[in-house]
């Protein structure tokens, strides 16, 4: 529903029972403070026993009728998938107006994460609408940013502006999750990646695919269904997956690297020697979806606090492979590692030795309060602070908003901790 | 009866099967359809059954909540209550059977069972509630069968809340199936029986922000005691109490009402409604229920009690009405309870209703929201987003309460909006609820930030 929502003029579509979708659009809701449409198929018994075809063609005369939308993202859900209705089959059915588009993505809730479904309808995005019109490719990137804020996705974007090449990113929800309010209101706010620029990604000379987990089985697609070759890249979080996502830019087009991004670049080298001794060598547990977890314990390292515990609900042995050489290389030892694992399985290990912060979503917060352990809000959900969706925690200036929280919450501990003499006006 | 709508509201932005889900008053000589299945297709407000079924049972403190099916079920509510405990927090995990492809395709039972036997070793809890979702009620897992063995072996109650999401798109066939979970609880072994007090359960009341905590002490005064609440910081022990009370106090009547009818049926306990939202209500109900005990004691002590407090509420309430007077509000909440609770307190802080809904109102509800609104309200079931847009802004609405579906929906329109959803933390009930309703209502239309979205030097600049 998310990476649906990233698309101008799209009304994602849950076909299925009603709860699945109300859930969704709660917790998207939540996290961004914002409206989250989407429609869906309102399943009965009925269409329990004879299938969903029927709910879904409705659906989607209805949908057109009434919302009007430029494109529909029909996704499945448990029922729909166990009964096995065939969408493909069912879209083509479908009475759909001139110029309007339909697509779909498989995403059962009793196969992977969140981060699978969001995939999987950047795959369904890919083959739906992305396509190539034979001649040489243009001089402009295609972008996949992986499940991120709008506030890292205008980011991610700026730098690649700001290097002079033309991208097209999506899904792109900048301007969407996170609209301003202007004096008249839109059901379908003014952002969003435009069609027109999706189908014209088959033509771009290249595609940043930002996240293993996100964005890469899209990327491929791409390749394979319109020679666009994919660039496999982490999303930039820290110095380091930022320098790889600017240097990829460099070498793909051969532009220079700006001197405003290298400003950048330096003040938060500044920023880090200025404040190293706030957090250098402090126990973190980093808890969170592998694309981010992944570069963010890499910042970490950089920052020299040590990752202790580094989790992921979302399976893929990649991801344990990929921390492990990160620590090994770094020569950390005794941390733990672990891919489909859970809050459970987290907290355990902190009453087992404990750490000094904890970086993650909202609902580390139970641990946080039980063990008395700041935490750092990064990630989705985060249902219990607002702003942060439009504040990036990607590119140099997201490395300094990170610097800031973590050793914010780190100074502010020791504030409220030590005894009136160490209590300092400069620290 | 069905087609007799004789001026039906303004179609301009739904199709003509909604139009008789929406009527104004003083218009329509017809009554509105609801609880009707929504639209597929519909942007609809409403959750499923496996929800209604969760919220109702959710605040059972000390019972384990499982929930059989793949883990987006649980894990989008997770905590979803804003109920308050004093003893055990249990309730607030959500455990799940996290269903694979594997088990869907070859059945879960076994997967139940295991989840079963671990929680029952790790927690011991007195109860298990095991919630069906709809891949479970699809693929046919026996769950019933299931929970009776395991209640056998273990010796504890394991009960099956039939909830499959698809059964209907209506939160009340959720709540009947609480109900259902929650009448097995409660009903005494074979020979033995619960002896009977003076005590009274509390029906639909959830204990939100502590309010069930808030009316016990209002009875307290008064000299009653309440039995065990329905569910609002019950534990399965004082739910097995409940034959035991003389009467039965229904609020939340979407989800109890069906409940009380069958306690009395069962147990001969008879049932009163009362409404705890909005000082007027509040002295109404404590009036009700002191005739109903008919002690001139307790008479005389509930009439000392709402003198003193309506002296403390009443000139806080006038001085927020002052502010408040003729703004115009709208409501779209869950149930038909809770909209006539907010029609009647927006009423007495001087505001007029435009606009109200339900996701889950009966027939006899909208009647009675109907008797209760000026004329010319639009009365609504099962709102879609474009129509609450529509109507928000045709009447000019200054402020909404709903619940997290319609906040951000009213606040990107420029409207201000006040919090009435099931997972609210702070209580509205009673006296002191009433004053801080008024101050959130009040701290919402009367924020100084609808300034400056009214003036804007660069839209004015241009033109």
């Amino acid at each position: 529903m998310y990476a649906a929502l990233g698309i101008h003029g799209c009304l994602p579509h849950s076909h299925g029972s009603q709860g699945c979708c109300s859930y969704h659009r709660m917790a998207l809701s939540r996290h961004f403070h914002e409206p989250a449409m989407a429609s869906t198929s309102s399943f009965t018994e009925g269409a329990s026993v004879f299938g969903g075809a029927a709910n879904l063609k409705t659906s989607i005369k209805n949908v057109f009728a009434i919302y009007n939308p430029e494109i529909i993202a029909v996704h499945t859900t448990c029922l729909s998938e166990t009964i096995g209705d065939d969408i493909p089959t069912i879209i083509k059915q479908s009475e759909i107006p001139e110029g309007r588009y339909v697509i779909h993505a498989n995403t059962p809730s009793y196969y992977g994460s969140h981060i699978t479904g969001f995939s999987n309808m950047c795959r369904g995005i890919v083959s739906y609408l992305a396509e190539s019109n034979g001649n040489p490719k243009k001089e402009q990137a295609n972008i996949f940013p992986g499940f991120l804020n709008p506030g890292d996705m205008r980011e991610i974007k700026r730098i690649v502006t700001e290097m002079g090449v033309p991208s097209i990113m999506y899904p792109d929800t900048t301007n969407v999750m996170d609209s301003p309010l202007l004096s008249t209101y839109e059901m379908y706010p003014r952002g969003g990646a435009r069609i027109e620029d999706i189908k014209d990604s088959g033509n771009s000379k290249m595609t940043l695919s930002l996240g293993a987990w996100s964005s890469d089985e899209a990327a491929a697609i791409l390749q394979s269904k319109c020679g666009v070759p994919g660039v496999p890249l982490k999303i930039p979080i820290g110095i380091k997956a930022t320098d790889d996502l600017i240097m990829a830019v460099k070498d793909g087009f051969g532009v220079d690297v700006p001197e405003s991004l290298n400003v950048e670049r330096g003040q938060v080298i500044d920023t880090l020697i200025d404040t190293h001794f706030q957090y250098e060598g402090k126990k973190v547990a980093v808890f969170g979806d592998p694309d981010i977890a992944i570069p963010l314990t890499e910042f970490l390292i950089t920052m020299g606090m040590v990752p202790k515990y580094v989790l992921t609900g979302t399976p893929g042995n990649k991801f344990e492979k990929t921390i492990n050489e990160m620590l090994e290389d770094a020569g950390i030892e005794g941390s733990r590692v672990k891919a489909e694992g859970d809050l459970f399985d987290l907290h355990q290990w902190i009453k087992e030795e404990s750490v000094d912060l904890l970086i993650g979503n909202t609902h580390g917060k139970y641990i946080a309060r039980a063990e008395d352990i700041p935490l750092v809000r990064v990630g989705f959900p985060v249902f219990d602070r607002a702003v942060h969706p439009l504040m990036p925690i990607t590119g140099y200036r997201g490395c300094l908003r990170l610097i800031e929280m973590i050793s914010n919450a780190l100074l502010e501990r020791r504030d409220r901790d030590c005894t009136d003499e160490d209590y300092e006006l400069i620290l | 009866m069905e087609n007799e709508c004789s001026v039906p509201a303004e179609p301009a932005a739904c199709l003509d099967e909604r139009q008789l889900s929406i009527m104004t008053t003083g218009k329509n000589k017809s009554r509105i359809h609801c609880a009707d299945d929504s639209l597929a297709g519909a942007v609809s407000q409403r959750a499923c059954v496996y929800s209604g079924a969760r919220v109702v049972l959710n605040p059972v403190t000390d019972a384990v909540h499982l929930v059989h099916g793949p883990i987006g079920c649980a894990a989008y509510t997770w905590d979803i209550r804003g109920s308050l405990s004093s003893g055990s927090e249990m309730f607030r995990q959500s455990f799940s059977t996290d269903l694979k492809e594997r088990d869907v395709v070859f059945g879960g039972e076994k997967k139940l069972v295991a989840c079963i036997d671990e929680i029952v070793e790790k927690y011991h809890p007195p109860a298990i509630f095991v919630y069906a979702t709809c891949v479970v009620g699809l693929i046919g897992d026996d769950i019933v069968a299931v929970c009776k063995e395991a209640s056998q072996r273990h010796g504890i109650d394991v009960i099956p809340v039939e909830s499959s999401g698809f059964l209907s798109g209506n939160k009340i066939v959720g709540y009947r199936a609480a109900g259902e979970a929650l009448l097995k609880l409660i009903r005494p072994k074979e020979g033995d029986t619960v002896e009977k007090t003076r005590k009274l359960n509390f029906l639909g009341e959830y204990n939100l922000g502590g309010e069930k905590w808030l009316v016990e002490r209002y009875l307290a005064e008064i000299g009653i005691e309440i039995n065990v609440a329905f569910t609002g910081d019950s534990t399965v022990a004082a739910l097995k109490r409940a034959p035991g009370a003389c009467l039965n106090l229904v609020q939340c009547s979407g989800s109890m009402h069906w409940v009380a009818m069958n306690l009395e049926q069962e147990y001969g306990t008879p049932y009163i409604d009362v409404n705890f939202f909005g000082a007027e209500n509040t002295a109404e109900s404590l009036r009700r229920i002191a005739r109903f005990y008919g002690d001139e004691e307790i008479v005389r002590r509930t009439e000392a009690l709402i003198e003193r407090e309506t002296k403390r509420v009443r000139p806080v309430i006038e001085r927020y009405r002052e502010k408040l007077k003729g703004k115009r509000a709208a409501i779209y909440v869950g149930g038909a309870f809770k909209a006539l609770a907010i029609i009647r307190q927006l009423q007495e802080l001087g505001m007029d209703v435009m606009f109200t809904g339900t996701q889950t109102g009966k027939p006899e509800d909208y009647e009675q929201i109907g008797t209760i609104v000026s004329e010319g309200t639009v009365v609504i079931d099962d709102a879609n987003p474009a129509e609450i847009e529509r109507f928000l802004l045709e009447k000019e609405v200054d402020m909404m309460a709903g619940g997290v579906k319609e906040r951000f929906l009213a606040h990107k329109l420029g409207i201000g909006f006040v919090d009435h959803n099931h997972d609210r933390k702070d209580g509205l009930a009673g006296f002191d609820g009433a004053i801080r309703f008024a101050r959130e209502v009040y701290a919402t239309t009367c924020s100084p930030v609808w300034e400056r979205v009214k003036k804007n030097p660069f839209e004015e600049a241009q033109g």
